[in-house]
Protein backbone atom coordinates (compact mmCIF):
# COMPACT_ATOMS: atom_id res chain seq x y z
CA UNK A 1 0.00 0.00 0.00
CA UNK A 2 1.30 3.34 -1.43
CA UNK A 3 -0.87 5.86 0.95
CA UNK A 4 -2.25 5.21 4.19
CA UNK A 5 -5.78 3.91 4.93
CA UNK A 6 -8.73 4.03 6.54
CA UNK A 7 -8.49 2.40 10.25
CA UNK A 8 -11.25 -0.26 10.89
CA UNK A 9 -12.02 1.23 13.96
CA UNK A 10 -12.33 4.61 12.79
CA UNK A 11 -14.60 3.92 9.56
CA UNK A 12 -16.80 1.66 12.53
CA UNK A 13 -17.11 4.52 14.34
CA UNK A 14 -17.99 7.12 11.80
CA UNK A 15 -20.52 4.23 10.02
CA UNK A 16 -22.30 4.06 13.65
CA UNK A 17 -22.40 8.55 14.02
CA UNK A 18 -23.63 8.67 10.60
CA UNK A 19 -26.78 6.34 10.75
CA UNK A 20 -27.44 7.40 14.98
CA UNK A 21 -27.90 11.05 12.34
CA UNK A 22 -30.61 9.61 9.89
CA UNK A 23 -32.09 7.90 12.37
CA UNK A 24 -32.89 11.18 14.64
CA UNK A 25 -33.74 13.26 11.66
CA UNK A 26 -36.33 10.13 10.48
CA UNK A 27 -37.52 10.66 14.29
CA UNK A 28 -37.81 14.42 14.01
CA UNK A 29 -39.97 13.82 10.72
CA UNK A 30 -42.14 11.27 11.70
CA UNK A 31 -42.75 13.09 14.70
CA UNK A 32 -43.53 16.29 12.84
CA UNK A 33 -40.70 18.45 14.27
CA UNK A 34 -39.21 18.41 11.20
CA UNK A 35 -40.74 19.72 7.67
CA UNK A 36 -39.76 17.31 4.94
CA UNK A 37 -38.60 20.73 2.60
CA UNK A 38 -35.72 21.70 5.59
CA UNK A 39 -35.25 17.48 6.00
CA UNK A 40 -33.95 17.03 2.43
CA UNK A 41 -30.17 18.44 2.96
CA UNK A 42 -30.09 16.69 6.27
CA UNK A 43 -31.05 13.12 5.05
CA UNK A 44 -28.05 13.63 2.10
CA UNK A 45 -26.10 14.93 4.37
CA UNK A 46 -26.59 11.27 6.91
CA UNK A 47 -26.11 9.40 3.27
CA UNK A 48 -23.23 10.42 1.55
CA UNK A 49 -21.72 10.18 5.36
CA UNK A 50 -22.87 6.93 5.82
CA UNK A 51 -21.72 5.61 2.51
CA UNK A 52 -18.20 7.38 2.68
CA UNK A 53 -17.89 5.93 6.16
CA UNK A 54 -18.51 2.06 5.32
CA UNK A 55 -17.25 2.12 2.00
CA UNK A 56 -13.74 2.17 2.74
CA UNK A 57 -12.11 1.60 -0.86
CA UNK A 58 -14.38 4.43 -2.03
CA UNK A 59 -12.76 6.83 0.75
CA UNK A 60 -8.99 5.83 0.56
CA UNK A 61 -9.46 6.22 -3.57
CA UNK A 62 -11.63 9.75 -2.81
CA UNK A 63 -8.73 10.91 -0.56
CA UNK A 64 -5.70 10.00 -3.50
CA UNK A 65 -8.09 12.30 -5.75
CA UNK A 66 -7.86 14.89 -3.71
CA UNK A 67 -3.49 14.33 -2.80
CA UNK A 68 -4.94 13.51 1.13
CA UNK A 69 -1.75 11.00 1.64
CA UNK A 70 -1.53 10.60 4.75
CA UNK A 71 -5.28 10.38 6.37
CA UNK A 72 -7.87 9.54 4.57
CA UNK A 73 -10.30 9.81 7.32
CA UNK A 74 -9.85 13.50 7.09
CA UNK A 75 -11.84 13.82 3.59
CA UNK A 76 -15.31 12.77 6.07
CA UNK A 77 -14.58 15.94 7.82
CA UNK A 78 -13.69 17.84 4.63
CA UNK A 79 -17.23 16.01 3.44
CA UNK A 80 -19.38 17.14 6.95
CA UNK A 81 -17.96 20.25 7.19
CA UNK A 82 -18.96 21.32 3.28
CA UNK A 83 -22.85 20.00 3.97
CA UNK A 84 -22.73 22.45 7.76
CA UNK A 85 -22.17 24.91 5.98
CA UNK A 86 -24.57 24.35 2.94
CA UNK A 87 -27.18 23.86 5.78
CA UNK A 88 -26.04 26.98 7.15
CA UNK A 89 -26.84 29.15 4.61
CA UNK A 90 -30.00 27.52 3.14
CA UNK A 91 -31.03 28.54 6.97
CA UNK A 92 -29.72 31.63 6.68
CA UNK A 93 -32.05 32.52 3.45
CA UNK A 94 -35.08 30.61 5.48
CA UNK A 95 -34.84 33.00 8.25
CA UNK A 96 -34.28 35.89 6.48
CA UNK A 97 -37.85 35.14 4.95
CA UNK A 98 -39.71 34.44 7.46
CA UNK A 99 -38.39 37.56 9.13
CA UNK A 100 -39.52 39.41 6.39
CA UNK A 101 -42.95 37.56 6.71
CA UNK A 102 -43.28 38.62 10.28
CA UNK A 103 -42.83 42.19 9.29
CA UNK A 104 -46.06 41.47 7.09
CA UNK A 105 -48.31 39.78 9.46
CA UNK A 106 -47.29 42.49 12.40
CA UNK A 107 -48.31 44.96 10.36
CA UNK A 108 -51.78 43.29 8.60
CA UNK A 109 -52.62 42.27 11.88
CA UNK A 110 -51.91 45.94 13.56
CA UNK A 111 -53.91 47.18 10.46
CA UNK A 112 -56.92 44.90 10.95
CA UNK A 113 -56.68 46.17 14.73
CA UNK A 114 -57.17 49.37 14.12
CA UNK A 115 -60.40 48.61 11.12
CA UNK A 116 -62.05 46.94 14.43
CA UNK A 117 -61.60 49.32 16.98
CA UNK A 118 -62.75 52.28 14.39
CA UNK A 119 -65.94 50.03 13.63
CA UNK A 120 -66.75 49.28 17.27
CA UNK A 121 -66.44 53.32 18.28
CA UNK A 122 -68.45 54.21 15.20
CA UNK A 123 -71.64 51.47 16.78
CA UNK A 124 -71.53 52.76 20.19
CA UNK B 1 -77.61 15.65 4.80
CA UNK B 2 -81.03 17.30 4.60
CA UNK B 3 -82.50 18.27 1.64
CA UNK B 4 -79.79 20.50 -0.74
CA UNK B 5 -76.44 20.40 0.72
CA UNK B 6 -74.53 23.31 1.48
CA UNK B 7 -71.85 23.44 -1.23
CA UNK B 8 -68.84 25.44 -1.90
CA UNK B 9 -66.10 25.51 -4.35
CA UNK B 10 -62.47 26.30 -3.17
CA UNK B 11 -60.24 28.19 -5.56
CA UNK B 12 -56.62 28.37 -4.87
CA UNK B 13 -54.97 30.95 -7.11
CA UNK B 14 -51.66 32.73 -7.24
CA UNK B 15 -51.44 35.69 -9.50
CA UNK B 16 -54.49 34.60 -12.03
CA UNK B 17 -56.07 37.72 -12.81
CA UNK B 18 -56.90 36.80 -16.56
CA UNK B 19 -58.41 33.80 -15.42
CA UNK B 20 -59.79 33.83 -11.97
CA UNK B 21 -62.95 36.36 -13.26
CA UNK B 22 -64.13 33.31 -15.39
CA UNK B 23 -63.08 30.50 -13.01
CA UNK B 24 -65.83 32.33 -10.51
CA UNK B 25 -68.27 33.14 -13.58
CA UNK B 26 -68.25 29.55 -14.79
CA UNK B 27 -68.90 27.61 -11.30
CA UNK B 28 -71.67 30.02 -10.19
CA UNK B 29 -73.22 29.69 -13.41
CA UNK B 30 -73.02 26.07 -13.29
CA UNK B 31 -74.06 25.70 -10.07
CA UNK B 32 -75.74 29.01 -8.58
CA UNK B 33 -76.12 27.07 -4.89
CA UNK B 34 -72.67 27.07 -4.98
CA UNK B 35 -70.52 29.48 -3.18
CA UNK B 36 -67.13 30.22 -4.40
CA UNK B 37 -64.39 30.93 -2.19
CA UNK B 38 -61.11 32.23 -3.66
CA UNK B 39 -57.92 32.05 -1.67
CA UNK B 40 -55.66 34.58 -3.34
CA UNK B 41 -52.19 32.66 -2.12
CA UNK B 42 -50.38 36.30 -2.00
CA UNK B 43 -50.96 37.39 -5.19
CA UNK B 44 -49.39 40.90 -6.35
CA UNK B 45 -51.48 41.29 -9.35
CA UNK B 46 -55.67 41.99 -9.61
CA UNK B 47 -56.43 38.37 -8.59
CA UNK B 48 -58.39 39.23 -5.37
CA UNK B 49 -60.39 42.26 -7.49
CA UNK B 50 -61.10 40.01 -10.26
CA UNK B 51 -62.60 37.62 -8.33
CA UNK B 52 -64.68 39.80 -5.62
CA UNK B 53 -66.31 41.19 -8.94
CA UNK B 54 -66.96 37.92 -10.58
CA UNK B 55 -69.05 37.47 -7.04
CA UNK B 56 -66.16 35.30 -5.10
CA UNK B 57 -65.44 35.32 -1.61
CA UNK B 58 -62.29 36.63 -1.51
CA UNK B 59 -59.90 35.26 1.52
CA UNK B 60 -56.41 37.14 0.83
CA UNK B 61 -53.52 35.62 2.17
CA UNK B 62 -50.95 38.50 3.37
CA UNK B 63 -48.19 36.61 1.59
CA UNK B 64 -47.89 33.23 -0.61
CA UNK B 65 -48.07 29.98 1.37
CA UNK B 66 -47.58 27.88 -1.49
CA UNK B 67 -50.25 25.63 -2.81
CA UNK B 68 -50.78 23.65 0.58
CA UNK B 69 -50.94 26.14 2.70
CA UNK B 70 -53.71 28.10 0.07
CA UNK B 71 -56.03 25.38 -0.02
CA UNK B 72 -56.03 24.20 3.63
CA UNK B 73 -56.94 27.72 4.25
CA UNK B 74 -60.26 27.56 2.15
CA UNK B 75 -60.56 24.00 3.91
CA UNK B 76 -61.01 25.88 7.33
CA UNK B 77 -63.18 28.28 5.77
CA UNK B 78 -65.16 25.84 4.84
CA UNK B 79 -65.15 23.45 7.63
CA UNK B 80 -65.74 26.50 9.98
CA UNK B 81 -68.51 27.69 7.93
CA UNK B 82 -70.17 24.36 7.84
CA UNK B 83 -70.29 23.15 4.45
CA UNK B 84 -72.10 19.73 4.05
CA UNK B 85 -69.61 19.49 0.06
CA UNK B 86 -66.56 21.08 -0.84
CA UNK B 87 -65.63 20.96 -4.26
CA UNK B 88 -61.54 21.97 -5.29
CA UNK B 89 -61.12 23.71 -8.74
CA UNK B 90 -57.46 25.47 -9.99
CA UNK B 91 -57.67 28.99 -10.47
CA UNK B 92 -56.31 28.90 -13.78
CA UNK B 93 -59.11 27.10 -15.67
CA UNK B 94 -58.31 23.41 -16.46
CA UNK B 95 -61.18 22.59 -14.27
CA UNK B 96 -64.07 22.69 -16.85
CA UNK B 97 -66.95 23.18 -14.49
CA UNK B 98 -69.40 20.98 -16.70
CA UNK B 99 -67.06 17.73 -15.36
CA UNK B 100 -68.15 18.73 -12.21
CA UNK B 101 -71.03 16.58 -11.51
CA UNK B 102 -68.48 13.44 -12.42
CA UNK B 103 -66.25 14.59 -9.24
CA UNK B 104 -69.39 15.03 -7.37
CA UNK B 105 -71.79 12.20 -7.70
CA UNK B 106 -69.89 9.94 -5.47
CA UNK B 107 -69.65 11.70 -2.35
CA UNK B 108 -72.93 12.99 -3.11
CA UNK B 109 -74.55 9.69 -2.98
CA UNK B 110 -72.35 8.39 0.20
CA UNK B 111 -69.95 6.22 -1.75
CA UNK B 112 -66.67 8.31 -1.39
CA UNK B 113 -65.44 10.63 1.25
CA UNK B 114 -63.18 12.08 -1.78
CA UNK B 115 -63.49 11.57 -5.20
CA UNK B 116 -60.60 12.74 -7.34
CA UNK B 117 -60.83 13.65 -10.84
CA UNK B 118 -58.16 11.89 -13.06
CA UNK B 119 -57.30 13.46 -16.20
CA UNK B 120 -55.80 9.74 -16.78
CA UNK B 121 -58.18 7.02 -15.87
CA UNK B 122 -60.14 7.43 -19.01
CA UNK B 123 -57.17 6.94 -21.23
CA UNK B 124 -58.47 10.40 -23.40
CA UNK B 125 -56.09 13.07 -24.52
CA UNK B 126 -53.67 15.16 -21.98
CA UNK B 127 -50.64 16.16 -23.27
CA UNK B 128 -47.92 16.65 -21.24
CA UNK B 129 -44.08 16.12 -21.45
CA UNK B 130 -42.23 13.00 -21.49
CA UNK B 131 -40.23 13.82 -18.34
CA UNK B 132 -43.76 14.62 -16.60
CA UNK B 133 -45.22 11.51 -17.56
CA UNK B 134 -42.48 9.28 -15.76
CA UNK B 135 -42.82 11.18 -12.74
CA UNK B 136 -47.00 10.75 -13.11
CA UNK B 137 -46.24 7.26 -13.54
CA UNK B 138 -43.93 6.38 -10.72
CA UNK B 139 -46.31 8.28 -8.28
CA UNK B 140 -49.11 6.45 -9.51
CA UNK B 141 -47.43 3.37 -8.74
CA UNK B 142 -46.16 4.24 -5.20
CA UNK B 143 -49.48 6.00 -4.08
CA UNK B 144 -51.58 2.35 -5.31
CA UNK B 145 -49.13 0.41 -4.03
CA UNK B 146 -49.44 1.78 -0.56
CA UNK B 147 -53.33 2.48 -0.87
CA UNK B 148 -53.94 -0.80 -2.27
CA UNK B 149 -56.34 0.90 -4.90
CA UNK B 150 -55.63 1.37 -8.13
CA UNK B 151 -55.15 5.77 -8.48
CA UNK B 152 -53.38 6.68 -11.90
CA UNK B 153 -53.85 10.54 -11.51
CA UNK B 154 -52.02 11.84 -8.01
CA UNK B 155 -51.72 15.57 -8.71
CA UNK B 156 -54.97 16.51 -9.70
CA UNK B 157 -56.14 19.31 -7.70
CA UNK B 158 -59.75 19.04 -9.03
CA UNK B 159 -61.68 17.07 -6.32
CA UNK B 160 -65.01 16.81 -4.10
CA UNK B 161 -65.07 16.03 -0.23
CA UNK B 162 -67.35 15.61 2.44
CA UNK B 163 -67.41 16.89 5.95
CA UNK B 164 -65.23 14.05 6.89
CA UNK B 165 -62.71 14.79 4.63
CA UNK B 166 -63.12 18.26 5.33
CA UNK B 167 -62.37 18.25 9.27
CA UNK B 168 -58.86 15.83 8.30
CA UNK B 169 -57.56 18.15 5.85
CA UNK B 170 -59.15 21.30 7.61
CA UNK B 171 -56.55 19.89 10.79
CA UNK B 172 -53.65 18.98 8.97
CA UNK B 173 -52.56 19.22 5.26
CA UNK B 174 -49.40 18.36 3.41
CA UNK B 175 -47.23 21.83 2.10
CA UNK B 176 -45.82 21.93 -0.92
CA UNK B 177 -47.30 19.94 -3.53
CA UNK B 178 -50.28 18.14 -1.36
CA UNK B 179 -52.45 16.23 -3.36
CA UNK B 180 -50.23 12.90 -3.45
CA UNK B 181 -49.52 13.11 0.20
CA UNK B 182 -53.34 14.37 0.37
CA UNK B 183 -54.38 10.94 -1.27
CA UNK B 184 -52.05 8.55 0.83
CA UNK B 185 -53.53 10.62 4.16
CA UNK B 186 -57.16 10.26 3.46
CA UNK B 187 -56.34 6.27 3.01
CA UNK B 188 -53.93 5.88 6.19
CA UNK B 189 -57.28 7.70 7.94
CA UNK B 190 -59.46 4.79 6.41
CA UNK B 191 -61.80 7.59 4.49
CA UNK B 192 -62.58 5.93 1.35
CA UNK B 193 -61.00 7.34 -1.93
CA UNK B 194 -62.37 7.43 -5.71
CA UNK B 195 -61.31 8.40 -8.57
CA UNK B 196 -63.38 9.65 -11.52
CA UNK B 197 -62.15 10.12 -15.35
CA UNK B 198 -62.46 13.71 -16.13
CA UNK B 199 -61.22 15.44 -18.72
CA UNK B 200 -59.37 19.14 -17.84
CA UNK B 201 -58.62 21.59 -20.45
CA UNK B 202 -55.34 23.15 -20.81
CA UNK B 203 -53.59 26.16 -19.44
CA UNK B 204 -54.52 29.36 -20.19
CA UNK B 205 -52.15 31.27 -18.98
CA UNK B 206 -49.28 30.50 -16.95
CA UNK B 207 -47.34 27.88 -16.62
CA UNK B 208 -47.45 24.95 -14.07
CA UNK B 209 -45.79 25.39 -11.08
CA UNK B 210 -43.84 22.09 -11.31
CA UNK B 211 -40.76 23.21 -13.73
CA UNK B 212 -38.45 20.70 -15.18
CA UNK B 213 -35.53 21.52 -12.93
CA UNK B 214 -37.46 21.57 -9.49
CA UNK B 215 -39.28 17.92 -10.65
CA UNK B 216 -35.80 15.78 -9.14
CA UNK B 217 -36.29 17.94 -5.79
CA UNK B 218 -39.99 17.32 -5.99
CA UNK B 219 -39.36 13.60 -6.02
CA UNK B 220 -37.49 13.18 -3.78
CA UNK B 221 -39.16 15.28 -1.08
CA UNK B 222 -42.40 13.49 -2.42
CA UNK B 223 -41.07 9.99 -1.88
CA UNK B 224 -39.51 11.13 1.67
CA UNK B 225 -42.82 12.36 2.47
CA UNK B 226 -44.84 9.17 1.64
CA UNK B 227 -42.35 7.28 2.84
CA UNK B 228 -42.00 9.03 6.43
CA UNK B 229 -45.72 9.13 6.40
CA UNK B 230 -46.17 5.52 6.76
CA UNK B 231 -44.59 6.13 10.60
CA UNK B 232 -47.00 8.48 11.62
CA UNK B 233 -49.64 8.64 13.93
CA UNK B 234 -53.03 10.06 12.95
CA UNK B 235 -53.73 13.35 13.18
CA UNK B 236 -56.92 14.72 15.78
CA UNK B 237 -59.53 16.60 14.39
CA UNK B 238 -59.92 19.88 14.92
CA UNK B 239 -62.93 20.81 17.46
CA UNK B 240 -65.58 22.54 15.56
CA UNK B 241 -65.37 26.23 14.84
Amino acid sequence: MIAAGTPLKVSIAATLASLVLLLVVFELIRSRRLRERYALLWLLTGIVLVVLSAWRGGLNTIAGWLGVRGYPPAVLFAVGLLFVILVLLHYSTVISRLSDQNVVLAQRLALLEERLNERRERRS
Amino acid sequence: MSAEPRRIAIVPAYNEERAIGRVVAELREFDPGLDVVVVSDGSVDGTAAAAAAAGAIVVRLPFNLGIGGAVQTGFRYAWEHGYDLAVRCDGDGQHVPAELPKVIKPVLDGEADIAVGSRFAGGEGYRSSASRRIGIRVLALVVSTIARQRVTDTTSGFQALNRRALELFAADYPHDYPEVEGMVMTIKHRLRLREVPVQMREREHGRSSITALRSVYYMAKVLVALFVGLFRRNVVPMEEG
